[in-house]
């Protein structure tokens, strides 16, 4: 057969999906950033709630979040995007907020923002890309980089002594009672990215069932920042990220019963 | 007539809120102001009309919780006091920048630093020359009264929204805690969504509908063109501020050789020294600006035509002073600007003020 | 037994070329090409289109979406 009798609108298995703009992204070649974005839009899109949904953009790489997907946004200052979607969410109950957030974000400038959102059970969504390292600033040092690894500001390596310890902020979040669904993902092959995509669909449905405050971490890569090439980068957190960052749920008040009763209400 | 009662100024800021129909506050406790929240959680508005009322976890995030509800075209305010407002700064300048209309109420204290819990005016270069990074502008009201506290918080949401930019009511500890009668506001409904949706529908994150682009909320403008285009809004719209929102009130400026010029506290006490000099048989006036920015710059370049000299009298170490300045040189006058003023938590009594007529304006 | 053949289309213009496609292909269907795009990138292109089995997973892993698969039985 041929392929021109191949690509037919009959035959249309994969295509990109219509709430991502037609901008084209501004992250570098291989970045996690876009397959995320992609799967936020798919979910939004599977869900049926575009006219429901408010994103929250952060400060960092995807502080431009709102030029690729077709709904209302709001660009947040650095670190207080968990306090933004409180404000949207606590006056608009009838609409389904996520923020988009990286690591140092989320992790540094936001520490305090995202445990009390988190804590008060605020019903949004929390998308966090964790690629140890600040990639818009250049590559330095993140709360979330691995000991021993090199960036701008550590460049003989992180170091415990002078800089402390990687922020497993993750861990800490799914102690919070408010917290419904806590779960850490990658998308770097095809397995993980529809696994990611479950866990992101599992996170808004929480959302609009008033289920509390669902997290969803994703293990990502900076090749730029790494200084790898985006395939290697991928190998690279294989072996380094994951050891440190685990992959899997942490919390899924609905599943682990002796967890259901600190569900809010 | 209204409703009247015996309150206090900060409670009366709570009770403003409820009936003006606002969506929702969002602060943390911070003496002198924290009877604005604990009047809010008590009378349980949520209840009532549906306002949020939510205690955040600093400054920081109640400023952005603000900035958030404040993007989904909602009628909301926090408020504080002078630390608690420098904390904000940051949040202040992005709603600036955004363009979004919100209400913040600093009733300030002293400083700087964690400063005292007395009543200040330190903050009035802060409040009227920005505050935080940038070239941005509050529209601020300066009440002096326990009544002014309740008119403003409907005024300050009107004009923030004509305006799409944030309001500030800068009051100081004194008018916060101190009590006295109020005549207070019919209840105004909050909006409905449809009127949320006709009023702010384009510009705000209403949720994006298929007959619109969507809608951003943001201050970022990494295009320099971009960038001095966004400055240049802002500019025409303080431009337009000035020409129509100036507000303050003269006090026996008529045949006045000398002028007081002092807001909120210090204008309570100034007035009281005008009929102490006037005893004297000195010809002292008040003016007080009720809008601190846009600064009422025309009114006394007119006075400056025909007295002898200036006097502003403040809480401060002389901040306002300074536009009462540009506002004489701009008329080309030799009157006289002076200050006079009690920092610390001190509220300068009226016999100190006449002295200071004396001394500063008329032997100088 | 029915056999399943696929096809790919890569936006070439918005392909920054990464290669992550490249790899997460099962079929070796994928390469980089060596003529580079308008703004200089290496993008991808179906070196061996009959292995193409449309499974879909090279435009998964695409960072720009800029992947459309087809599939038929036949």
């Amino acid at each position: 057969m041929e392929v021109k009798d191949i690509i037919k609108p009959e035959n249309l298995v994969y295509e990109k999906p219509k709430l991502l703009t037609e901008n084209t992204m501004h992250y570098c070649p291989g970045c996690t950033h876009g397959v995320v974005h992609r799967i936020v839009a798919e979910v939004i899109e599977d869900l049926n709630i575009q006219e429901r949904t408010i994103g929250v953009s952060p400060v960092g790489c995807s502080v431009f979040a709102y030029n690729y997907i077709d709904i209302d946004w709001q660009e947040a200052a650095h670190g207080r995007a968990p306090a933004v979607a409180t404000g949207i969410s606590r006056v608009n109950p009838d609409k389904v907020v996520f923020t988009y957030q990286g690591d140092g974000d989320l992790a540094s400038i936001g520490a305090a923002e995202i445990m009390h959102a988190c804590n008060r059970g605020e019903d949004i969504v929390v998308i966090f890309i964790n690629n140890a390292i600040y990639g818009m600033t250049g590559g330095q040092m993140a709360p979330t980089t691995l000991l021993g690894q090199v960036t701008a500001t550590t460049p003989c390596g992180r170091d415990a002594e002078r800089n402390g310890y990687p922020l497993k902020i993750t861990e800490l979040i799914a102690q919070l009672p408010g917290t419904s669904y806590v779960t850490r993902q990658s998308a770097h092959t095809p397995a993980s990215v529809r696994k990611c995509k479950k866990a992101i669909k599992k996170a808004f449905q929480n959302a609009l069932d008033k289920k509390g405050t669902s997290f969803v971490e994703v293990v990502s890569t900076c090749n730029s920042g790494w200084r790898i090439n985006p395939v290697d980068a991928n190998v690279w957190m294989e072996e380094n990220m994951f050891p440190y960052y685990p992959v899997g749920d942490m919390k899924d008040a609905e599943r682990d019963s002796k967890e259901a009763h600190l569900k809010k209400n | 007539m209204g409703e009247l009662r015996l309150m206090k100024g900060n409670e009366v800021i709570a009770e403003a809120a409820i009936r003006c129909g606002c969506d929702g506050y969002f602060g943390y406790p911070i003496t002198p102001q924290s009877e604005v929240m604990e009047t809010l959680m008590a009378r349980e508005p949520w209840d009532e009309t549906g306002m949020v009322v939510l205690q955040a976890e600093s400054e920081v995030a109640s400023i952005n919780m603000v900035y958030g509800a404040a993007g989904t075209g909602k009628k909301v305010m926090t408020s504080s006091s002078s630390p608690g407002i420098s904390l904000m700064a940051e949040g202040i300048s992005y709603i600036a920048g955004a363009e979004l209309p919100c209400l913040i109420v600093n009733v300030q204290r002293g400083g700087p630093g964690l400063g005292t819990i007395q009543p200040s005016q330190a903050d009035y270069f802060q409040s009227t020359k920005g505050g935080g990074h940038g070239d941005y502008k509050l529209i601020v009201l300066a009440p002096a009264s326990v009544q002014e506290m309740n008119d403003f918080v409907d005024l300050g949401f009107e004009l923030a929204f004509k305006y799409r930019n944030p309001a500030m009511i800068l009051t100081d500890g004194a008018i916060g805690q101190m009590m006295e009668k109020v005549e207070l506001g019919d209840y105004k409904p909050r909006m409905t969504a449809g009127e949320v949706e006709s009023k702010t529908g384009s510009w705000a994150t209403t949720g994006k509908t298929s007959d619109r682009d969507y809608n951003v909320i943001t201050s970022l403008y990494l295009e320099s063109s971009k960038m001095e285009e966004s400055n240049r809004r802002l500019q025409e719209k303080y431009i337009q501020m000035e020409a129509e929102e100036v507000r303050y009130e003269t006090f026996q400026c008529e045949d006045a050789d000398y002028v007081l010029v002092a807001f909120g506290s210090s204008a309570r006490i100034c007035q009281k020294s005008v009929e102490l000099a006037r005893a004297k048989g000195l010809k002292v006036g008040l003016l007080r600006p009720i809008t601190l920015f846009p600064f009422p710059k025309k009114p006394i370049a007119e006075l400056a035509k025909k007295v002898k000299g200036f006097m502003a009298v403040e809480m401060n170490a002389g901040q306002m002073v300074e536009d009462v300045q540009l506002a004489v040189g701009c008329a080309k006058s030799l009157a006289t600007v002076t200050y006079f003023g009690r920092m610390g938590g001190i509220i300068p009594t009226p016999g100190e003020v006449v002295e200071a007529i004396e001394q500063k304006l008329i032997e100088a | 037994m029915a056999k399943v053949v696929g096809a790919v289309v890569v936006d070439t213009e918005e392909c920054k070329g990464c290669g992550l496609c490249v790899v997460a292909c099962p079929q070796q269907v994928l390469g980089q090409n060596k003529q580079v795009n308008s703004r200089g990138y290496h993008f991808s292109f179906m070196e061996n289109p009959e292995a193409c089995i449309g499974c879909s997973n090279c435009a998964i892993v695409c960072p720009d979406t800029c992947i459309t698969v087809y599939r038929v039985r036949v």
